[in-house]
């Protein structure tokens, strides 16, 4: 991606241009769109459905299902003009895909399989920030805020970072996603938990989840689905491609180990919930490095971030006292921090510049993690209190987030006995 | 007449219910229960919270007895539930006024 992505910031109309469409490679993107696609209503649903109250269940994985609908909509509308159109701020000309035919192609493969592809990162996204808010925002609120969320927040910083932005842009090494997604996603959710306040029960009374198995069985489709979300951000079926692959299953296997070797140290138990949570914080930590880190890297990288994913779940976030629910910011936002600034560190032979300046790509990393935190803070808040007035308040009342909203807010039932 | 109920562990419930049975006990009603004395409950841990669960499940039976059977039934529960760890629950016996089978009209020791 480093490479395909200098060629996209330099020359994007000549390199376009002058490729030809790969077959493989266009068969190859086919299957990894519909592998991301796969970790919202499935993956995230599942593992956040599992971690819920069991009163909550419903509202939790309608809200990844939501996320994806919606925002699937907005992308095609505007988010992708916004990302990919041309322009230095913010891209423009492609509303509405206007100008993209069947016949156009980024890089190997039609632009429409590339529109595709990046909807599935921009609802998987605003679906990671779900994680903070739930048991207690409203349904209308969080669906407009994801509408708005992907056109204001992620559409931009994902244009500077890889749709031709040049001025915000700081050279950073995110191959799938690292900032762009999990840190961005994760800096949303706290700052709208923020605002939300806590949940009614938050430190009061114990709050269970409703089925580590489900937490399980998402966990490992989310696993499953990274590998479209890593290896397909190489946009061709090559070699680089297969090392995101293998990277992404190392690190996500070394990251359950962290989180339960760390928590075993602690606590003297191994809990399945643990391990499920390593795996994706292993995941996290190695999106931004999957396409320039080797082996060795994705071991480092994906032990720290489950060690790190338990650390600040079960230790850092008491310091604080945000009741980011589900952790969003914890297993996506700090770990997404450590895998970006892992990602100037570890790098394998085929990835190396020969003039590689290690401080100067940390600077560039630090500075795209420094601008994401800033802009998405201030405007995901914008953005939330837009939401919030468009419908009315944008938490539930008390007695719907005592009686739990798949009940009152959806008229349904996790499970009927 | 007496009333003997018996909170128990849940897995003892089939030893109990058969030796009972044995001493020619043939009728009882069971229910599952919730509770803690000495045993207290134990924790449960999700990603780093610690959560004590205070109450434990238990089973209790309840059989109505004659009372010249009260020590053959107590010492017969008390053989076939214990396990020597704490937890292993606790036997009540008390009076019983009246006892009237719904559907012959009996009363007393002849509806047991």
């Amino acid at each position: 991606m480093k490479r395909y992505l200098l060629a996209l910031l330099a020359l994007p109309t000549i390199v376009f241009a002058e490729d030809t469409l790969s077959g493989g490679d266009t068969a190859w993107m086919l299957v990894a769109t519909a592998l991301v696609m796969l970790m919202t209503p499935a993956g995230l649903a599942l593992f956040y459905g599992g971690l819920t109250r069991s009163k909550n269940v419903l509202n939790t994985i309608g809200m990844s299902l939501g996320a994806y609908a919606v925002g699937t909509l907005v992308w095609v509308l505007v988010g992708y003009s916004i990302a990919f159109g041309d322009g230095d701020l913010i891209g423009t000309g492609k509303v509405l895909l206007s100008g993209i035919t069947s016949d156009s192609l980024t890089g190997t493969i039609p632009e429409l399989l590339f529109v595709a592809f990046q909807g599935t990162f921009a609802a998987i996204a605003v679906a990671i920030a779900s994680g903070s808010m739930i048991e207690r925002v409203k349904f209308s609120t969080y669906i407009v805020f994801a509408a708005l969320w992907i056109v204001a927040v992620y559409a931009p910083v994902t244009h500077w970072a890889w749709g031709g932005g040049e001025t915000l842009n700081f050279g950073e090494m995110d191959f799938a996603g690292g900032t762009v997604v999990h840190l961005n996603a994760g800096v949303a959710g706290f700052v709208v938990a923020m605002i939300l306040g806590r949940r009614k029960d938050y430190g009061k009374v114990a709050i269970k989840p409703f089925s580590p198995v489900l937490v399980s069985l998402g966990a490992a489709l989310l696993w499953f689905g990274w590998f479209g979300f890593n290896a397909g951000s190489e946009v061709a079926a090559d070699g680089v491609a297969a090392s995101a692959f293998l990277v992404t299953n190392v690190a996500a296997s070394l990251g359950v180990i962290g989180w339960i070797m760390v928590e075993w140290l602690v606590y003297k138990k191994a809990t399945i919930v643990g391990g499920a949570s390593g795996a994706v914080a292993g995941l996290v930590a190695i999106t931004p490095a999957s396409g320039s880190a080797g082996v060795e890297g994705a071991i480092i990288i994906g032990l720290v971030g489950g060690a790190l994913g338990f650390w600040g779940v079960a230790k850092l976030k008491n310091m604080f006292k945000v009741d980011d629910s589900l952790d969003a910011f914890w297993i996506h936002g700090l770990v997404g921090i450590w895998g970006s600034i892992a990602t100037a560190i570890f790098i394998a032979d085929y990835a190396m510049a020969d003039d590689y300046n290690m401080t100067s790509q940390l600077v560039s990393q630090l500075q795209a993690i420094g601008l994401t935190i800033v802009y998405s803070s201030i405007v995901t808040a914008i953005v939330y209190f837009i939401a919030s007035a468009v419908t009315g308040g944008g938490r539930v009342d008390e007695e719907i987030e005592s009686r739990g909203l798949d009940e009152t807010v959806h008229g349904e039932k996790a499970i009927n006995l | 007449m007496k009333r003997v109920e018996a909170v128990i562990k849940p897995f003892k419930l089939e030893d109990v219910k058969d030796a009972l049975a044995e001493i020619g006990i043939d009728g009882m009603t069971v229910s599952e229960v919730k509770g803690y004395g000495r045993q207290k409950g134990h924790s449960e841990l999700y990603r780093g919270a610690e959560y004590v669960v205070d109450f434990l499940p238990k089973i209790k039976m309840e059989m109505v007895i004659s009372d010249d059977m009260v020590e053959q039934v107590t010492s017969t529960i008390v053989e076939a539930a214990r396990t020597g760890k704490i937890g292993d629950g606790k036997i009540f016996v008390s009076d019983i006024e009246k006892i009237i089978r719904i559907r012959t009209g009996e009363t007393d020791n002849e509806a047991i």
